[in-house]
């Protein structure tokens, strides 16, 4: 691509016909990112968008770069693959509940905590939609579905405290209806060096539909959302009436922002060390009744894992030069001379 | 040392079979591994066999934690690492007892007689002592007291008595090296460098290994000693190797030749870990290894690399490629280059997880979803680990496909003598990658079509992300023809199901035909896979000697099978199929040539004897 032309949200788009449901949050996310990256300046020949199976997982098809959408649950693992290959590339992950949390979980926590250096979109319906309405393992206690016929027994993984309990260095939350959020929380976690995770609350309008209304819906936003601003006060409500608190164990919770001193209201930093703060903020909601944080929760650095890699080679280049046939003979030898 | 001559008459061996068996604690890897190394220098040819149990530390003095290493040397050019030892070393009675009923007739049996203890006895399962109610009648014994002698011999360097019981296993390699004029210098600079910085260490075992040779010279038990002269091999530079180490510089040969980096992603796994091991110590080259999370991963991330333009591989063993299965039909199904190794050992399940056994090939062969043809190399002998490994990625990367290599157990420790290459005389098997579009869109504009086929390979481009112009999806989702954008349509995939055989069929030609040994006028062939080798040329060689002519095939690429097969199979009236499994390459040669192929297998964790192929063979033969 010619870098001295912008490139526009259709320099993102492949010639394929998307083909989610009608009204689909899908589609708000997908262009959500395809606004993004000609921001971003990126250039869409040195960018990989890699999926597993559902339905976020056909978004690398959408997308007018390199993309492969692979394995049910596996695209952490082939994305570390094409990472730590390729430490030139810009590397995406597209995945859904299911897809990362359930089939795929295991690969999911070891890219974190090795942090690969991957942007890790994780579409959050709380439902499988391809194969046509089974609970998640994000589904809420008691979800009735076609395999809960009498509720859902299973706890539900809340996303971003699996992600803070795996070592991730950056961590954050959006949803579906703001688009604006969608693209600054994907600028941040894409300019993170590491793994940066998103998990992006999705409505699947056909098996699940409305699950974030009471959150995200436009009367329910103010007082539901908290929106997370590094270095500010965690202060929310139509009128800041409302605000986040840690008690004595360091729990958060909600408090009257007129009932506490202003010197009590958390403030936020996504920068500490230690992500015992994050992960209670993290618990604060255990799905969307209660006021739910929004933003980053955790962005700390740490050296990627493709980079210590290649790290590894050079420390082991400058010591020596490579002769494969001097590696060859790196043992007892002898000769056998011609009789 | 190494000039003291000894004063006792010395016989001439053309082969030796010697085995050092103990306690899994005993050190008898390391004996083994020594003796061969000091053998390796002399110049004899050998082949080892190492045999050891799943547990690290298995209970002491127990049948089950016997841990036995078996070496051959000669003067010739041998194959096998022997059919029955004409030396057992016998560190304590379990040990004894597990191994004395393989002895030949007469043989010699060195017995550390110190750790015949009532206890020991009973947990061996002896009711009375070996050493005295006339089991060992029939042998030549040697009851020598490796552990006072030892302790004796490293007391005045103030190693403690515990301590100084770890230096035994030095002492019995001391007693047969003395035993077989074995060169003393391999071994003591091998102590020197291994233990380097603890220096009471390396006096211990040192002193030890000094105190065993000079027994054998000063203690009257010997009457003679032995010398197996160097061997006539090819001339040039060579070293000991197994498979292990054979295949993991294979891979990195093959990088090397294929200009492409190594990223080898692997979870740990017996029999293979060790290829991860050595790589993994090769980064100045370049080579990326990544230790998975899981098996699964492994595949993926080598998929991954491939994607990104590396030489993706992923190695395991039996239980490991199952749980691979998915990425690797993916792999086939998106036609990337990747190699999947598999050192099998015995199964179902965990099996027997340190034995050897070649039942992997229907797995190799079958064992994915949907129409999923992909080509499966095995190698036949340590040192061939080598050459196996560069023929798979020279495979994989020309017909963009995923490829099994077999190896297993007993090639995978193994080790032999190996007339290293120069990596600068190996096949060149470098890539192009795609650079600029290959096709037109309706409108005449220069596209990319990823599934344009090379019409001689049927491979099709590989275009790495960062290429400019070329970017393009795939996955798992049917693609059709050409464009690879997703297809549901019927004929598409009928089409493209047939065209990924085809291109994996179409390999019969460009790999080495079948070549058979043996006499001409020979009506039975032997036709073998994998590991099996040296043993079915043991055999063949033993029974055209003794005037009963049987000719030897040996496959090396299982899928395809060379266009010569059928008509090599043609020429005899009775095919024999040795394998270690329940006859798995002869049910093929069944199903493929509707030839009446005959099954010779054994499923005990262990390689075939010569003399027991010999045996089988014969049996059919008269048969017939």
């Amino acid at each position: 691509m010619d870098q001295t032309v912008a490139l526009t949200r259709k320099d993102f788009q492949s010639d394929q016909e998307v083909r989610w449901c009608p009204g689909c949050g899908d589609y708000s996310i997908l262009a959500a990112v395809q606004f993004l990256l000609p921001e971003l300046g990126v250039d869409p020949d040195e960018t990989v968008f890699i999926s597993g199976i559902g339905c976020a997982a056909r978004f690398p098809y959408y997308m007018n770069t390199y993309g492969m959408h692979s394995i049910h649950g596996r695209a952490p693992a082939i994305a570390t693959g094409v990472a730590v290959a390729r430490p030139d590339l810009d590397v995406w992950v597209v995945s859904g509940d299911g897809d990362a949390l359930s089939i795929g979980g295991n690969h999911l926590i070891h890219a974190l905590r090795r942090n690969v250096n991957l942007t890790i979109l994780l579409f959050n319906n709380q439902i499988y939609g391809l194969t046509k309405g089974q609970y998640s393992p994000t589904s809420e206690v008691g979800k009735v579905t076609k395999s809960t016929p009498f509720g859902s027994i299973d706890q539900p993984f809340n996303p971003v405290s699996l992600a803070l309990g795996a070592e991730a260095t950056f961590v954050a939350r959006t949803h579906d209806m703001d688009r604006k959020h969608m693209m600054e929380m994907f600028k941040r976690a894409n300019e993170h060096r590491g793994a940066s995770l998103v998990e992006v609350y999705q409505n699947c309008n056909v098996f699940n539909d409305g699950a974030f209304t009471p959150i995200t819906g436009k009367d329910n936003r103010d007082n539901m959302l908290i929106n997370l601003v590094h270095g500010e006060p965690i202060i929310f409500g139509a009128d800041g009436q409302l605000c986040v608190v840690l008690n004595e164990f360091g729990e958060a919770s909600v408090a009257t922002t007129s009932e506490v001193d202003a010197g009590a209201i958390l403030v936020h930093d996504e920068s500490r060390p230690d992500p015992s703060v994050a992960f209670s903020l993290s618990r604060m909601s255990s799905g969307p009744s209660s006021p739910t944080p929004m933003g980053v929760f955790r962005s700390v650095s740490r050296p990627d894992y493709g980079s210590q890699v290649d790290q590894q080679i050079l420390d082991a280049q400058s010591k020596g030069a490579a002769d494969v046939n001097a590696l060859l003979r790196n043992a007892a030898t002898w000769t056998v001379e011609a009789s | 040392m190494s000039d003291q001559v000894s004063t006792l008459p010395v016989e001439q061996l053309d082969s030796v079979v010697i085995r050092f068996a103990g306690d899994s604690g005993d050190g008898m890897q390391l004996t083994g591994d020594r003796f061969a190394s000091a053998s390796a220098m002399f110049g004899n040819d050998l082949a080892t066999l190492p045999n050891f149990p799943a547990e690290i530390r298995a209970p002491q003095g127990t049948l089950p934690g016997v841990s036995a290493f078996q070496i051959q040397i000669s003067d010739w050019d041998i194959s096998t690492p022997g059919d029955a030892p004409d030396v057992l070393v016998a560190m304590n009675p379990a040990a004894l007892k597990s191994n004395l009923g393989d002895v030949v007739s007469g043989g010699a049996v060195l017995i550390n007689t110190d750790t015949f203890t009532d206890r020991n006895l009973e947990k061996a399962g002896y009711a009375a002592s070996p050493l005295t109610d006339g089991t060992l009648d029939g042998f030549r014994t040697f009851k020598i007291p490796m552990t006072q002698l030892t302790k004796d011999a490293t007391a005045p360097l103030g190693v403690k008595p515990r301590d100084a019981e770890r230096s035994k296993n030095f002492f019995a390699l001391g007693v047969v090296s003395w035993m077989y004029s074995r060169p003393v210098e391999p071994t003591e600079e091998w102590v020197k460098a291994k233990f380097a910085g603890k220096e009471l260490v390396i006096d211990a075992n040192l002193a030890a290994f000094r105190a065993g040779y000079a027994f054998g010279e000063t203690a009257e038990l010997f009457d003679h000693v032995y010398e197996v002269r160097p061997a006539s091999l090819p001339p040039g530079q060579y070293r000991n190797v197994t498979g292990n180490t054979a295949l993991a510089l294979g891979l990195l040969a093959a990088s090397y030749r294929a200009k492409l980096p190594l990223l080898l992603a692997t979870y740990p796994i017996t029999p293979a870990s060790d290829i991860l091991h050595e790589l993994s110590k090769d980064k100045r080259f370049g080579v990326r290894t990544v230790q998975a999370e899981d098996e699964i991963a492994a595949a993926g991330i080598a998929l991954g690399a491939a994607f990104g333009g590396h030489l993706g591989v992923t190695t395991t063993s039996g239980p490991g490629v199952a749980l691979k299965s998915e990425t690797i039909s993916l792999a086939l199904s998106l036609e990337l280059p990747m190699v999947i190794v598999d050192v099998q050992r015995g199964g179902p399940s965990t099996g027997l997880p340190t034995k050897t056994e070649q039942s992997d090939l229907f797995l190799a062969l079958y064992g994915r979803h949907g129409e999923a043809p992909l080509p499966v190399v095995a190698a036949y002998s340590a040192t061939q680990c080598f050459d196996a490994a560069i023929e798979a990625c020279r495979i994989a990367l020309k017909y963009r496909t995923p490829v099994i290599l077999l190896s297993d157990g007993y090639l995978a420790n193994g080790s032999e003598p190996w007339l290293i290459p120069d990596v600068e005389k190996l096949p060149d098997i470098s890539v192009s990658f795609a650079t600029e579009p290959n096709g037109t869109d309706d409108d005449g504009e220069p596209v990319f079509l990823p599934f344009l086929r090379d019409p001689e390979t049927l491979a099709r481009p590989w275009a790495v992300p960062g290429t400019k112009g070329l970017a393009h999806r795939v996955g798992g989702l049917e693609k059709a023809d050409k464009t690879g954008n997703v297809s549901y349509d019927p004929l598409n995939h009928e089409l493209m199901t047939e065209l990924r055989a085809a291109k994996v069929a179409g390999i019969g030609s460009d790999i080495a035909p079948v070549s058979v040994d043996g006499p001409a006028e020979a009506k039975t062939l032997a036709i073998g896979w994998g590991s099996t080798w040296g043993a079915v040329k043991e055999a063949c060689r033993r029974m055209n000697l003794a005037g009963r002519p049987i000719a030897h095939a040996h496959l090396t690429h299982l899928s395809p099978f060379a266009d010569n097969l059928g008509e090599v199979l043609a020429r005899y009236d009775t095919v024999i199929v040795p394998e270690l499994n329940l006859g798995q390459l002869a049910h093929v040669l069944r199903g493929e040539f509707l030839v009446d192929a005959k099954s010779v297998t054994k499923v005990q964790g262990l390689p075939f004897t010569a003399g027991e192929l010999v045996q089988r063979f014969t049996e059919i033969m008269e048969e017939a």
